[in-house]
């Protein structure tokens, strides 16, 4: 009988220790985890950030240091989670959603954005650390993050959009790049380069919208009307999806492995010089210099083209908002810290050296010793200098509209309707009214 | 007091079922019963949820992507069932084969894919089917002359993938049922029929599958709702929930899509509760077509 005792009170016990396991949170998020500590001492506040691109953390771990040599008293640790993209942005919503778990500092990337700011937005208003920089910054970046007036993330970059030649591939067809004006230029070169080298000029992207948002702007368009409601069957959509058709059936472009140019697979199909050109925001120098080694000393920066001369020749492309949590455990320094990290001139310019991001401080564009450095990393890569490019259009480059009905218009375009044209041969208009159906029915 | 609560005849075997019934209680009845009500509500991140009627149910009917997610479920469902249950059937018998060489070797080798990770398995089909001249199976076609396609970009391809991805992972697994179902039927009855003078593919359709009915059964059972909980493979075939043209999307896929990725969890639930009907449905008609609810003679 003894025995069975002891069998009850383990099996009770075990019961138990069960049943209090259920409440307890396991503590980490997954993804690759490190501490900063940036000479922090003992006294220092251990913060938590997240985000899904490893060089953002490698930006605050410079700036960490700084603060903490600055900020004596109010000295941080960072906590540094790493996660792929959507993995990041489901756990943060669901985190932000159930009121635990959540990071005090995210990333939160443009595409995700609105989806954050639904109902009322649990993340911390920043209007007061963000008003000091404020005459520094670029309006349209910061008011990208924003609902009502009120700032709930702080931009990264400008993301003005260029092309990206390879004068190797150019150079063989006969092709000056800086002859390139407008479409028919480039419609006219892709022709002379797949004739005489049997390669595309560029890509046809069916996952990614950064073409079309490029030809949109130029036309002084947008994916959605003055009310954010969504207007992807309009006659100048029709138009860009056109000019980019004309190019695909000419064999000027064509689709790419991946879908677009910033994918993995997509590196490797310009890495082994099969496409001449990707049109995309001027983040994308990173990926060259991090992914595309072997086209080192090849690649020059260039406007992108227009549909007729005058037109502007760029847009800002993507983006990441860096936001404080409701639930973080000291909000006010979370958010000078933020402040100072990413607004700060200093950190403006870093941002450029180790980032290789076009700065929201359109100040440091013009400082030659920053922007020519000869040390630096993407000054040695490219042929040309990014800012070169950059200060002659920087009057020009506009803003595609991020709000509420934005993702929903990207997963459509980017699953389904781009897929249908550049796949399948859709007719455009048809394959647009589609979209523009589906898009109303998905946000009834 | 408690001596004699505990060890009350009575009271003893309610204690002992009282973990499982927790259990039950906990992670399966209150859970459902809460997306039930969930599928009522409009659900906003940090809002208090409304009540909106049935309005995600009649949303749902007129929702074409939806529509594609349960019938791309459904084909995955019956291609699934096409191959897996014979296939493995046919693997088990052979194996059980006295006269069959190598019956540990083969027994293991079909089994060791189920061991394998489904997302790194997932991750190595992917770049198998990759669209690239470089990737296995295109440069395996260029041997033959053929153009690379784009496995992964087209219906039927996509699904040729997904579906060579189910066949590797589960074909062990099923043999082994097929194959336990095997050693219970006693050599006695394939004596006497040898005896009789019956050829083995009369001994096979007369004396074995009927037989492997209740293991048929419960295979049939089981991969019709893997079929049509499947989820994973899709997502890591085509690296993420969004395939071309939504060719991969399956219904626990749009369920994440529209809970997790949209923030909108109160149609979410109403997804789920509408797998769970389709689900039941299919195998309780499937359970009483093949009468198992019957009174046992």
């Amino acid at each position: 009988m003894k025995v069975n005792k002891w069998f009850i009170l383990l099996a009770a016990l075990s019961l138990v220790l069960f049943m209090s396991g259920c409440g307890k949170s396991s503590g980490t998020a997954g993804g690759e985890q490190s501490v900063l500590d940036g000479g922090a001492g003992d006294n220092a506040t251990e913060l938590s950030y997240w985000t899904f691109v490893e060089l953002h953390g490698k930006h605050f771990e410079k700036m960490l240091g700084k603060w903490n040599a600055a900020n004596p008293d109010r000295q941080i640790k960072l906590n540094v989670t790493v996660m792929p993209y959507d993995d990041m942005h489901n756990k943060l919503s669901i985190a932000l959603q159930t009121g635990t778990g959540a990071p005090d500092i995210a990333d939160i990337e443009l595409g995700k954005f609105p989806d954050f700011l639904k109902g009322t937005p649990q993340l911390e208003p920043l209007n007061d650390v963000i008003d000091p920089y404020r005459d520094t910054l670029v309006k349209s970046r910061v008011d990208l993050y924003s609902k009502d007036g009120v700032n709930y993330g702080i931009p990264t970059h400008v993301g003005a959009s260029v092309a990206f030649y390879n004068t190797e591939i150019l150079q063989e067809a006969g092709v000056d790049y800086t002859q390139i004006i407008t479409w028919d230029d480039f419609k006219k070169a892709g022709i002379q380069v797949y004739e005489k080298t049997g390669k595309s000029m560029g890509t046809a992207d069916t996952s990614a919208t950064w073409q079309e948002s490029m030809l949109l702007a130029q036309q002084g368009a947008d994916f959605t009307d003055e009310q954010g409601n969504p207007k992807v069957n309009s006659p100048e959509m029709a138009k860009a999806l056109t000019i980019l058709k004309d190019l695909q059936d000419n064999n000027v472009i064509a689709t790419i492995a991946g879908g677009q140019p910033d994918t993995e697979e997509a590196y490797g199909e310009f890495n082994s010089g099969k496409y001449a050109t990707a049109f995309m925001p001027l983040w994308m120098m990173s990926r060259y210099t991090n992914y595309m080694s072997d086209l080192s000393g090849k690649i020059a920066i260039a406007p992108i083209p227009v549909i007729e001369p005058g037109m502007p020749r760029s847009v800002g492309g993507g983006g990441t908002g860096t936001v404080v949590t409701k639930t973080a455990k000291d909000i006010q320094l979370a958010k000078d810290f933020l402040a100072f990290a990413k607004l700060s001139e200093d950190a403006n310019i870093e941002i450029w050296n180790t980032l290789g991001f076009d700065p929201v401080n359109m100040n440091v564009w013009s400082m030659q010793d920053v922007t020519h450095n000869p040390d630096n990393e993407f000054v040695k890569y490219f042929i040309n200098n990014p800012f070169d490019v950059l200060n002659e259009i920087k009057d020009e480059i506009k803003l595609i509209k991020s709000v509420p009905a934005s993702p929903t218009i990207n997963n459509v375009l980017n699953t389904v309707t781009l897929n249908e044209i550049f796949e399948d041969g859709k007719d455009i208009q048809q394959a647009l009214d589609d979209a523009q159906k589906q898009i109303e029915q998905e946000l009834k | 007091m408690i001596k004699r609560f505990l060890y009350s005849q009575k009271v003893a075997p309610y204690v002992f079922v009282l973990p499982f019934v927790l259990v039950f209680a906990i992670f399966w009845v209150y859970p459902l019963l809460s997306s039930f009500q969930m599928s009522f509500q409009q659900i906003t991140l940090g809002q208090d949820s409304s009540f909106v009627g049935l309005d995600n149910y009649s949303k749902l009917l007129t929702d074409t992507v939806f529509l594609k997610a349960v019938v791309n479920s459904a084909v995955y469902m019956v291609l699934t069932l096409v191959i897996l249950i014979p296939f493995p059937m046919l693997f088990a018998v052979l194996i059980n084969n006295r006269l069959m060489w190598g019956r540990e070797f083969f027994k293991s080798s079909f089994f060791f894919p189920a061991l394998t990770s489904v997302v790194v398995a997932g991750t190595i089909f992917r770049l198998m089917f990759g669209e690239m001249e470089g990737s296995l199976i295109n440069s395996v076609l260029g041997l033959f002359g053929l153009e690379p396609v784009k496995f992964l970009k087209g219906q039927t391809t996509g699904f040729i993938a997904l579906l060579s991805l189910a066949t590797w992972r589960w074909t062990g697994v099923n043999m082994l049922y097929f194959l336990s179902g095997l050693k219970s039927i006693p050599d006695d009855y394939y004596e006497a029929a040898s005896i009789d003078g019956a050829s083995s593919f009369q001994k096979f359709t007369r004396i074995t599958m009927p037989l492997l009915k209740p293991v048929t059964i419960y295979v049939l059972t089981i991969s019709i709702y893997a079929g049509l909980a499947m989820f994973i493979e899709s997502m890591m075939l085509w690296n993420g929930n969004n395939s071309p043209k939504n060719i991969g999307l399956t219904i626990v896929g749009y369920l994440y899509r529209q809970g997790i990725e949209k923030n909108n969890l109160g149609y979410a639930a109403a997804v789920g509760i509408v797998l769970l009907l389709i689900t039941m449905i299919i195998n309780l008609t499937q359970l009483a077509f093949t009468g198992l609810f019957k009174k046992e003679d």
